[in-house]
């Protein structure tokens, strides 16, 4: 699949902080592309750039192997992570207004329906709640039938329901083949709708690729976890795969037999033991070395 | 394309202004209080002096000048005296250059100092040969009359300038304009929209302010309400366009309240929107000059008051257009979204 967007060793300072530094990755065409790092890590920055709405210090952008033109911004939809709606208009006058600006906006009943905004049409903007604004941002984005669309923490504030909707509404504008590009700091979310996901800090990409192919590649078997209250840490040390954190242990290991005996051998209280199968948040964790700063 | 958007962005600030229903109803209810208020406040008579304009060197014969009730006032030429004293600003004219005087038949104090003049020249020896009387008309404008103008120009430059640079900036500050910013709509395009829905607004509440004052005061309006139409426009698009440059750049509300403030205020004090400049230093005299709000009312008063045709405001129109188009390319050299 060929890449519909491409960003080339991109930077952005801000004075002596290095926001973005020397990212480069492609985005294929029809899928879905997750952005993940803890807070500050510049998800958002260089989102904006892959927008074309804050220029790099460095480094480029690349539409269809094409540097950005005037053009490109019929052809996308955004949803800024914090932005004003006009004020002392309704919601459905701000549907309204935004059509006019495309050639060939997406009808308002399908905006109004797919984003869940029936039951408020009729009020002030001002007048919204976190989450209906969150979904009044979104229908901005989705109105101009875009080929790409981008979404800076679309879910963050939305009940259990909405975020469903939001997951049904993204399987059903990829099924349009619409290019997303999202950031997220819910993994599961990732999990479920990226076919490629970046883990980045610090302005660096840490790791790009499928979530399985980074969950193959990162933890070999499964993890098992353990409350742990600081006894025997002597006969602990010697295990290999062994992670210590403040109040827990965390084994991960590729023969599950063996490493339980060798817990049962260390003589520590198993109560309380639990064995999964690593996922993103684990990954995330091991990665940028952070629990979730959401 | 460009047309579709420009409606619906002129559409949506205009709503926006109209249900802003504090900013609404002051912009409407303020002016026309004012001007009651002032009017009311200023009702009392007039100073008690006689204001007799002359031109040429006082003949001493004419003692009429030297008495303690009366305020000779040198003027360059006849012309510029006459204006005013049909406008009742003096009482009565003396030409010594032409041995001419010259009344107001509609000044019952105008015609008192004829008297005294007449008896002035009689008594005095060999003085009554000569004098030959011209008259003219003209109702005396009460203060309102002049006032209206003012306040009208006042109520445009607060609307022009805060309606249009304050609003942007906010609109900058909270985000709008960057959500703006990420969809095709040129930033010519939202900006003229922006400007043409004030210019509407400022023009239908200026429209208000006169109607409603001119119902409970009935002020002098002599010259065409066309010509008074083009001026305002042209005035509310000059001051639209001096916001549109503080608008450009500013990112702080606060900023561009500050500045605002500090540009509308030498604006208001200097323009003549209450008193008249007349008799002030030089230097203000010029500095004023430069304001279109100076402009605009020294138009409208002229049409207003003296009936004066387009020949005659034309300065005054063709310095608020150049004005527009300065203020209107610095603004657009100037402009970011963000
Ligand atoms: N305009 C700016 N001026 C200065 N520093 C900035 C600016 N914008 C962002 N930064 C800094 O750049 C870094 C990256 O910010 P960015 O907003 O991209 O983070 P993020 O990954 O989106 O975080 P979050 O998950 O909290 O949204 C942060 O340290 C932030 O303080
Ligand atoms: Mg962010």
């Amino acid at each position: 699949m060929s890449d519909i967007l491409r960003i080339e060793n991109v930077t952005k300072r801000f004075g002596r902080l290095a926001a973005v530094d020397g990212v480069s990755f492609g985005v294929p065409e029809g899928s879905c592309f997750g952005l993940l790092g803890p807070n500050g890590a510049g998800k958002t920055t260089t989102i904006e750039i892959m927008e074309g709405i804050s220029s790099p210090t460095g480094g480029r952008v690349l539409f269809r192997d094409e540097p950005i033109d005037r053009r490109f911004k019929a052809k996308v939809g955004i949803q800024f992570q914090s932005t004003a709606l006009p004020e002392f208009i309704t919601v459905k006058e701000t549907l309204e207004l935004f059509s006019s600006f495309y050639d060939r906006p997406r009808p308002m009943d399908e905006v109004v329906e797919l984003c869940s905004l029936a039951d408020i049409l009729g009020r002030d903007n001002r007048k919204l709640s976190g989450g209906q604004r969150q979904r009044m941002l979104l229908a901005l984005a989705i109105i101009p039938m875009p080929e790409l669309v981008f979404l800076d923490e679309p879910t963050t504030g939305l009940d259990p329901q909405s975020r469903r909707n939001f997951w049904d509404l993204i399987a059903r504008i990829k099924a349009e083949r619409t290019t997303v590009v999202l950031t997220t700091h819910y993994m599961d979310e990732a999990q479920l709708l990226c076919d490629r996901i970046a883990i980045m800090d610090r302005g660096r990409i840490l790791d790009i690729d499928s979530p399985d192919a980074l969950l193959e590649k990162h933890f070999k078997g499964v993890l098992i976890r353990l409350p742990y209250d600081g006894c025997c840490s002597d006969a602990l040390s010697g295990l290999e795969g062994l992670v210590m954190r403040d109040d827990s242990i965390e084994l991960q290991t590729e023969a599950l037999d063996r490493s339980l005996k060798e817990l049962l051998a260390a003589k520590v209280d198993l109560t309380g033991l639990s064995i999964h199968k690593p996922n993103l948040e684990d990954l995330f964790i091991k990665l940028t070395g952070n629990a979730l700063r959401s | 394309m460009v047309l579709k958007q420009f409606r619906a962005l002129f559409k949506a600030r205009t709503m926006e202004y109209v249900r802003d229903r504090g900013t609404f109803y002051w912009n409407l209810i303020f002016p026309v209080l004012l001007v009651l208020g002032l009017a009311f406040a200023f009702s009392g008579g007039d100073d008690k002096l006689f204001k007799v304009g002359f031109v040429g060197g006082p003949d001493p014969s004419v003692r009429l000048l030297g008495m303690e009730q009366v305020q000779a006032v040198p003027y360059p030429d006849a012309e510029s005296a006459l204006r005013r004293l049909a406008r009742h600003q003096i009482d009565f004219f003396v030409d010594f250059t032409t041995s001419g005087y010259a009344v107001n038949e509609e000044s019952s104090k105008g015609r008192l100092v004829r008297e005294l003049f007449l008896a002035q020249l009689a008594a005095s020896p060999g003085g009554a040969a000569g004098f030959s009387e011209t008259s003219v008309v003209g109702k005396a404008p009460r203060y309102v009359d002049w006032l209206v103008p003012g306040v009208i120009g006042m109520n445009m430059l607060f609307s022009s300038l805060f309606g249009v640079g304050f609003v942007i900036v906010r609109y900058r500050k909270n985000g709008v304009l960057k959500r703006f910013k990420a969809t095709p709509v040129a930033a010519l395009n939202f900006v003229s929209a922006q400007a043409a829905s004030r210019l509407v607004i400022v023009l239908l509440t200026s429209a208000f302010v006169f109607a409603g004052t001119n119902a409970v005061l009935r002020f002098m309006m002599r010259g065409s309400y066309l010509n008074l139409l083009l001026l305002t426009v042209l005035g509310i698009l000059c001051m639209i366009s001096l916001g549109l440059v503080f608008a450009s750049r500013m990112r702080s509300e606060e900023m561009a309240n500050g500045v605002l403030n500090i540009v509308t205020f030498p604006m208001l004090a200097l323009s003549g929107v209450f008193f008249s400049l007349e008799g002030s230093p030089a230097i203000l005299r010029t500095v004023s000059r430069a304001f279109p709000l100076t402009h605009f009312i020294e138009g409208a008063r002229a049409i207003m008051l003296d009936g004066a045709g387009l020949a005659a405001v034309a300065p005054n129109m063709a310095v608020l257009a150049g004005l527009t188009v300065v203020f209107l390319a610095i603004a657009a050299a100037l402009f970011q979204w963000e």
